[in-house]
Parts: structure tokens; C-alpha cells; sequence
């Protein structure tokens, strides 16, 4: 199938989630269930991930401003805005969507192969919303509070590596980390975090769900999902940066 | 009553049915049988709308499945109770959330009344001790009944069972048999069911469809089977040692 194919019948696939919907209730429960496993599942690696990010960051940074003309201060600085621009969003959209997406790929594809799917709608239940819907709005929901917690952790891991190995005073950190702060950044990790979660979850989900064949074909499914998402967050990102930059 | 007329299905150029049709009346069980691979699981699911067939149509008492917009679809479909060829129960949720499912999702009752539907169900399959288990930790012929419950909870008017009794043991697969009888007769539903099992061909099969290689070479009842002049049907039939030795008396 080309490229073009494919895009096409991704957009139907959307399309599908919007129509003929079952009751609110529903979707209510289950995106909140979604919503605990996917916070709860994630926010170990998120965690480790980010702080370890910062930390290094801020070491390598660093190592690289060695002209006695820079002051220090412009370490965190550097490291704070790295944080919000990139590398919270991001990196942390990255890793979750090894995570997030190959779990929805597989389980979907699982779902397909097993006629669970067939099950669900020859009782006249519209599959993709009932089982794509929730999935998503938790992810939109859910993203954003690990980015904010990704942020955090990895400011703070920048400061424990500077202030440990002696690159940076916490004092001379925490000036950095507060000089020539443009606000909108906040509001554009998390827009972008919306976006990313968004196309995270879709993708995924768009591959589990036409998923043909056994267990190996739940695999390959599972896979692809992960590349996918991972180049149409990259392409997103390009392009998002370009549009409110 | 179902009506299907000339349905044919073929998979990337390959002919998978050619021009099946025939009639499932309401009150009757009806069978489709045939080797393995010969097309029924597909021509079941050409009849429960999930394969569009190439050509011909599926009538639902006088409604075009295929021809019907997305209304139509989900009326006919709310009307029908089907069990798959897996079980194909819902992982994530036990026994007894499985059978309550679609009760959840269509109907307003309340809880209580909800949970004694699914439990009386459960209890016709003789499943009530296992209501709280996993999927994962039951049997394939214990999920064959789960599905059964699961199909019959909404009181479908089309029950659409594809092979309920392959993995049980014979006395339990006599009974699920009677059940599904039971249930055709007590609400007249029509009832569609595809087998291997002689044992359901000569109990259960008011109306029997011989499928072979995409075509229907046969169709009859369990009264006038055994006479039956089709080469391809007899070896069928007597492949089985138990109809050989009735057949020879
Ligand atoms: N989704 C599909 N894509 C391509 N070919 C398929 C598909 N589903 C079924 N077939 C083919 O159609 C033919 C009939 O399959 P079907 O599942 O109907 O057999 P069956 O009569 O139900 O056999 P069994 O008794 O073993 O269940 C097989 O040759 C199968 O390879
Ligand atoms: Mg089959």
C-alpha cells in the first residue's frame, strides 16, 4: 500500500471516531481507567529519563562553555530552556511512544486478531470510538501532567549534576534558570505535548487496529506504530516550531 | 426468517464463495457444513455483515443488509446474538462482565437487573461458579459458552453460533446442542450454526446448507441427509465410522 493510501485511510479512521458514538457515560469511565494506567505506567520511565537528561545537559554544557567571557549562569539558562523547548516534550513524547504506542498497537492488534473487534461490531457498537476514543482523550489529558513532571525533574537533575561536580553554583543555577525567561515557552511544551499525544495515540492505534493475520503480525504492527509515531512527532514538532516561533 | 441470494466472496482474486443462497426460518435451526477451509466462517460473516460480498444480498425479513444505510446496519445488528469460532470474550473483563457487556452498552437497566440477566445466562450454560474468572483462566470449550451466553443475553431475534461444539466433550457438546435448540424453539428465533459434528447434523439440523469448495452442492434436513446421491456429501458423512455402521443396517 503507498503512502498516500495509507494517509487516506488514516484520516477515514479518524473520521470514524467522531461518528455514530455511544453513550457519554461510557466513554467518561473508560477514559479515566485509560488515564490512571497510562499515568501510572509511565511516570517511572519518564522520570529516570528526564532527570538524567538534565543532568547531562547540564554536564555537557558545561564542558563546552569553557571561555572565561561566558558566566556561568548561562548553564542553566541553557539547560532550562533546552528543557522546555525540546527535550521535556519531546524526548519524553519519544519514550512514550515506545511505551504507549507499542502497548495500543499490540493490544488492539490482539483484539483484531482474536474477533474481539468483529465482536464488537456485530452488536452494532461502533469499535474505533469505543476502543480508540478513550485511549486518546487520556493520552491528551494525561501528557501533559508527565511533561510538566519531565520538565521539573530535569531542571532539577541539570541542578544536582552542576552543583555536585561543581560546574555551577546553585546560587549562579538558579539566577540562570530565572534570567531572560520567555513565558510562552510554558504554553508551547504544552501544546505541543497535546499534539504529540494526540498523534501517539492515533497512529498506534490506527496500526493495532487494522492489524491482519496472527501473532507475528501483531509484532510487525506494534513496530510500526512505534516508527510512525516517532517520525510524525519529529515532523510535527519541525513544524510546529516553524508555525509559532 | 434470513434470505441470502447468490452471495459471493472472493480474496484477492481467489474465489472463496460462488453464488451461495438459501433460506433460515425462524423457529428452526439451521446448519451449515462442509470440510474445513470450505467457506463457512466467510459465509457467515458475509451474513452477519462483517466481509461485503461482492455480489448478492442478505435479506434480514425483507431488510437489504448490505443495501441499508448505517441505521438499518445497527438495527439488524442490535436483533442478532453471535458466537464466534475463538469465543472471542473480552480479555480485560471477567465472565461475567464478558456476558453483561452488551447490556451495558444497549441498554438502560440497572445494575441488578443487569447482573441477574447475565447471571441467568451463565446459568444456562452451566457457567454460574465461573462467573468471576479471567478469560485467560478458563477453557476453550468454558469460553465456547461463555460466547454462547454472551450471544443470547440480549435476546437476539438471529443467533449466529460458528462451530459451538468443535473442543467439547461429547456430552457437553450434546448439550450445548440442546440449549441452542431449546432456545430456537422457546423464542423462535432463527437460529444459524456451523458444524463439523454428525452428532449436531442428525440432532439439531431442521435445515442443513452442504458447503464444498465455495458452492452449495446440498441442502435438505437430518430426515432425508442419509440418502443423499452427492458424492461429495456421502464422503462427508461417511467419513465418520458410526453413520457408516447405521447406513450398512
Ligand atoms: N480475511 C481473509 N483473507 C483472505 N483469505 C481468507 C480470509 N478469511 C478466510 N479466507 C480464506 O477463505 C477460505 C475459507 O475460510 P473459512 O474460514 O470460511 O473456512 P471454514 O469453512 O470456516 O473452515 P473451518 O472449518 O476450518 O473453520 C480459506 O481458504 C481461507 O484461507
Ligand atoms: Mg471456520
Amino acid at each position: 500500500m503507498n503512502l498516500l493510501t495509507r494517509l487516506g485511510r488514516y484520516f477515514i479512521f479518524l473520521g470514524m471516531l467522531f461518528r455514530r458514538r455511544e453513550k457519554a457515560s461510557v466513554y467518561a469511565r473508560q477514559t479515566l481507567e485509560e488515564a490512571v494506567l497510562l499515568g501510572i505506567d509511565s511516570i517511572f520511565i519518564v522520570s529516570i529519563v528526564s532527570t538524567f537528561i538534565g543532568a547531562v545537559t547540564c554536564v555537557q554544557t558545561a564542558y563546552n562553555l569553557v571561555s572565561p567571557f561566558i558566566p556561568d549562569y548561562v548553564i542553566s539558562l541553557i539547560v532550562r530552556d533546552m528543557t522546555l523547548l525540546e527535550l521535556a516534550p519531546t524526548i519524553t513524547s519519544i519514550v512514550l511512544a515506545g511505551k504507549v504506542g507499542s502497548n495500543i498497537a499490540s493490544g488492539l492488534g490482539t483484539m483484531r486478531i482474536s474477533e474481539q473487534v468483529d465482536a464488537l461490531e456485530v452488536m452494532g457498537l461502533n469499535s474505533v470510538s469505543y476502543l480508540v476514543l478513550p485511549k486518546i482523550l487520556a493520552a491528551v489529558l494525561v501528557f501533559p501532567m508527565l511533561i510538566t513532571i519531565a520538565g521539573f525533574l530535569s531542571i532539577w537533575g541539570g541542578y544536582v549534576a552542576g552543583t555536585l561536580t561543581g560546574a555551577i553554583t546553585p546560587d549562579e543555577y538558579i539566577y540562570g534558570i530565572r534570567a531572560d525567561f520567555i513565558p510562552f515557552n510554558v504554553p508551547f511544551a504544552l501544546i505541543k505535548t497535546v499534539v504529540f499525544a494526540f498523534l501517539i495515540t492515533s497512529i498506534s492505534a490506527f496500526q493495532g487496529y487494522y492489524t491482519e493475520g496472527g501473532a507475528l503480525e501483531v509484532g510487525k504492527a506494534s513496530t510500526t506504530a512505534v516508527t510512525n509515531s516517532c517520525i510524525a512527532i519529529l515532523v510535527a514538532d519541525y513544524l510546529l516550531a516553524q508555525l509559532l516561533l | 426468517m434470513i434470505e441470502i441470494q447468490n452471495v459471493s466472496k472472493a480474496f484477492n482474486g481467489r474465489q472463496v464463495l460462488d453464488g451461495i443462497s438459501g433460506k433460515f426460518e425462524p423457529g428452526n435451526c439451521s446448519l451449515i457444513i462442509g470440510g474445513s477451509g470450505t467457506g463457512k466462517s466467510v459465509l457467515l460473516k458475509c451474513i452477519i455483515g462483517l466481509f461485503k460480498p461482492e455480489a448478492g444480498n442478505v435479506l434480514y425479513a425483507g431488510r437489504d443488509f448490505w443495501e441499508g444505510n448505517a441505521d438499518v446496519k445497527r438495527d439488524i445488528r442490535r436483533e442478532m446474538g453471535v458466537l464466534f469460532q475463538g469465543g472471542a470474550l473480552f480479555d480485560s473483563k471477567n465472565v461475567l462482565e464478558n456476558v453483561k457487556f452488551p447490556l451495558d452498552m444497549l441498554t438502560d437497566q440497572s445494575e441488578k437487573e443487569k447482573i441477574e440477566r447475565a447471571e441467568f445466562c451463565l446459568q444456562r450454560v452451566g457457567l454460574e461458579n465461573a462467573a468471576k474468572r479471567m478469560p485467560s483462566e478458563i477453557s476453550g470449550g468454558m469460553k465456547k459458552r461463555v460466547g454462547i451466553a454472551r450471544a443470547i443475553v440480549m435476546n437476539p431475534k438471529y443467533l449466529f453460533c460458528d462451530e459451538p461444539n468443535s473442543g467439547l466433550d461429547p456430552l457437553t457438546s450434546v448439550k450445548i446442542d440442546e440449549l441452542i435448540q431449546e432456545i430456537t424453539d422457546e423464542y423462535k428465533i432463527t437460529t444459524v450454526v456451523i458444524t463439523h459434528d454428525m452428532n449436531s447434523v442428525l440432532g439439531i439440523g431442521e435445515y442443513i446448507m452442504f458447503l464444498h469448495k465455495g458452492h452449495k452442492l446440498w441442502e435438505g434436513s437430518n430426515q432425508n441427509i442419509l440418502d443423499t446421491d452427492v458424492p461429495e456429501l456421502q464422503e462427508f458423512l461417511y467419513a465418520n465410522q458410526l453413520i457408516r455402521r447405521m447406513k450398512n443396517h
